[in-house]
């Protein structure tokens, strides 16, 4: 469970978190939805601490995370895994070397079991054969599995991906969605997600937080999304005016 | 630890083993222009001809193997590396390592670092080695000195000290090198044009800070 309490972040000028609070709970897919530019990265960085907040409180299964010593931070991020937008795959780096890569860093495994390990995820992720090939060797929806299989070889406690199937196809998006949500049972992990894909919403939204001008506008779960009154999250929801009329309608 | 000497080992490879082809070529040539322009040069019948062999092994060993070669590497391996954490950064390969609860700068750049300061005195040496060899060719294949004098030049008023002298140069300039280029790449901020920058400001930066400090040990040196 991760816990945030009225945290602000501001570029400057830039007031980009306005007081955000909410609770992220275990074993289920939190998803953070809101237009481009609404502060979804931003938030999501500042959780784990990519961006230092200006004021709040940001708790880790009760663990205060914010405004500790770099080196308690460490022991927290040992616990988590990220999937970056853009992937950030080690382009240096094979594919199996990626998801070693936590393992050689931080386990105590030999190397065959760390390859073992590296195997296991990237057959989670549905990734067999990319092994020896380079991140610029393999596609977009590749890259994406191998942050994923990355993120997770170390059974991390809390799972963070920012827009895991942007650029995708809907058909491989779906895949990528139901990958990350088994995985989430599977190992009862915190997995929080951003997303502005109403797909997602729909397939794995347990739990959803609408953000609207770096602030929480409406909170909830992906059955009642589509019934909430709340004018902004509808205009987002609701892009097409064709959509919003064969809603009202039903 | 041994993430840590494997990357390392890679490094030593990435910016040292790979400029040794560069700087043989160079140093060769260098070698032999220095030898012919001072053949050239010293028209006077009083004066000498093994002087010449003095002359471009001293060339070599002052200022060539390690000022020039440095200015070189400043080109190749500071764009090198400027270029590799700037792309790293702007990809969010550096946000990867640290939330992964890795100190990046000290994976990524302390074994650069490492590397460089371990491997160009090799290289200086090399250079000095094939610089002098290329003397050595003009003298065989050229009126301009006999092989014998130039023998007898390069043997004549030896000061060992010039060797020394020359690596710890080396050694300034490779520190140089990575830190500036390191600074300049993990520290960018924006995309690839930003990135290009930094590894032209890498390069700019480094080679005058070694003309500079080049300029400072020099006096400190041999003054
Ligand atoms: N490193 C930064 N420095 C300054 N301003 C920033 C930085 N990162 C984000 N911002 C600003 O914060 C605001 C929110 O950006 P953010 O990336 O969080 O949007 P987003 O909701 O993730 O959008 P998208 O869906 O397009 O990814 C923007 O106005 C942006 O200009
Ligand atoms: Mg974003």
């Amino acid at each position: 469970m991760i816990e945030v309490k009225n945290i602000h972040k501001s570029f400057g000028d830039n007031h980009v978190l306005k007081g955000i609070s909410t609770i992220f709970e275990r074993g289920k897919i939190n998803l953070i939805i809101g237009k481009s530019g609404s502060g979804k990265t931003v938030f999501l960085k500042s959780i784990i601490g990519l961006h230092e907040i200006d004021k709040g409180e940001i708790l880790y299964d009760n663990r205060t995370f914010s405004g500790t010593k770099t080196k308690f931070k460490k022991t927290i991020r040992k616990e988590l895994g990220m999937v970056f937008q853009g992937g950030a795959l080690f382009d240096s780096e094979t594919v199996e070397r990626n998801v070693m890569f936590p393992l050689e860093m931080f386990s105590d495994m030999s190397f065959e079991e760390q390859r073992e390990r590296a195997n296991f995820c990237l057959k989670k992720v549905n990734l067999l054969n990319a092994n020896h090939l380079f991140p610029s060797e393999i596609s977009g929806g590749m890259q994406k599995r191998v942050a994923i299989a990355r993120a997770i070889s170390l059974n991390p406690k809390y799972l963070f991906c920012d827009e895991p199937n942007s650029g995708l196809d809907p058909a491989t998006s779906i895949v990528i969605d139901n990958l990350i949500k088994d995985i989430s049972e599977e190992f009862d992990m915190t997995t929080i997600i951003n997303t502005h894909d109403m797909n997602s919403v729909v397939e794995i939204g347990d739990k959803i937080t609408y953000i609207h001008e770096g602030q929480k506008w409406w909170e909830g779960s992906n059955n009642d999304i589509f019934s909430s009154e709340n004018k902004e999250l509808n205009d987002f929801v609701f892009v097409s005016k064709k959509m919003k009329l064969m809603m009202k309608r039903k | 630890m041994k993430p840590y000497f494997r990357q390392i080992i890679k490094e030593i490879y990435k910016i040292g083993i790979s400029s040794i082809g560069i700087v043989i070529i160079i140093s060769v040539f260098m070698g032999a222009v220095i030898t012919l322009q001072t053949a050239y040069n010293f028209t006077s019948a009083i004066i000498p001809r093994y002087l010449i062999g003095v002359g471009a092994r001293d060339s070599m060993l002052l200022e060539f193997s390690s000022t020039m070669v440095g200015l070189i590497l400043a080109g190749k391996v500071g764009s090198n590396i400027a270029s590799e954490l700037g792309t790293m950064r702007v990809t969010e390969q550096i946000d990867a390592l640290e939330i992964m609860g890795i100190n990046s700068a000290g994976y990524l750049i302390l074994p650069k670092i490492i590397a460089i300061v371990f491997f160009n005195p090799f290289l200086c040496m090399i250079s000095m080695f094939v610089g002098i060899g290329g003397g050595y060719a003009i003298a065989l294949f050229t009126e301009s000195v006999t092989p014998e004098n130039f023998i007898l030049g390069i043997r004549a008023f030896f000061i060992p000290f010039y060797i020394t002298y020359s690596i710890i140069k080396t050694i300034l300039f490779a520190f140089i090198i990575a830190s500036v280029s390191a600074y300049q790449g993990y520290f960018v901020k924006g995309g690839a044009i930003e990135v290009g920058k930094a590894s032209t400001r890498a390069v700019v930066y480094s080679s005058i800070l070694i003309l500079l400090f080049n300029l400072i040990l020099t006096n400190l040196l041999l003054g």
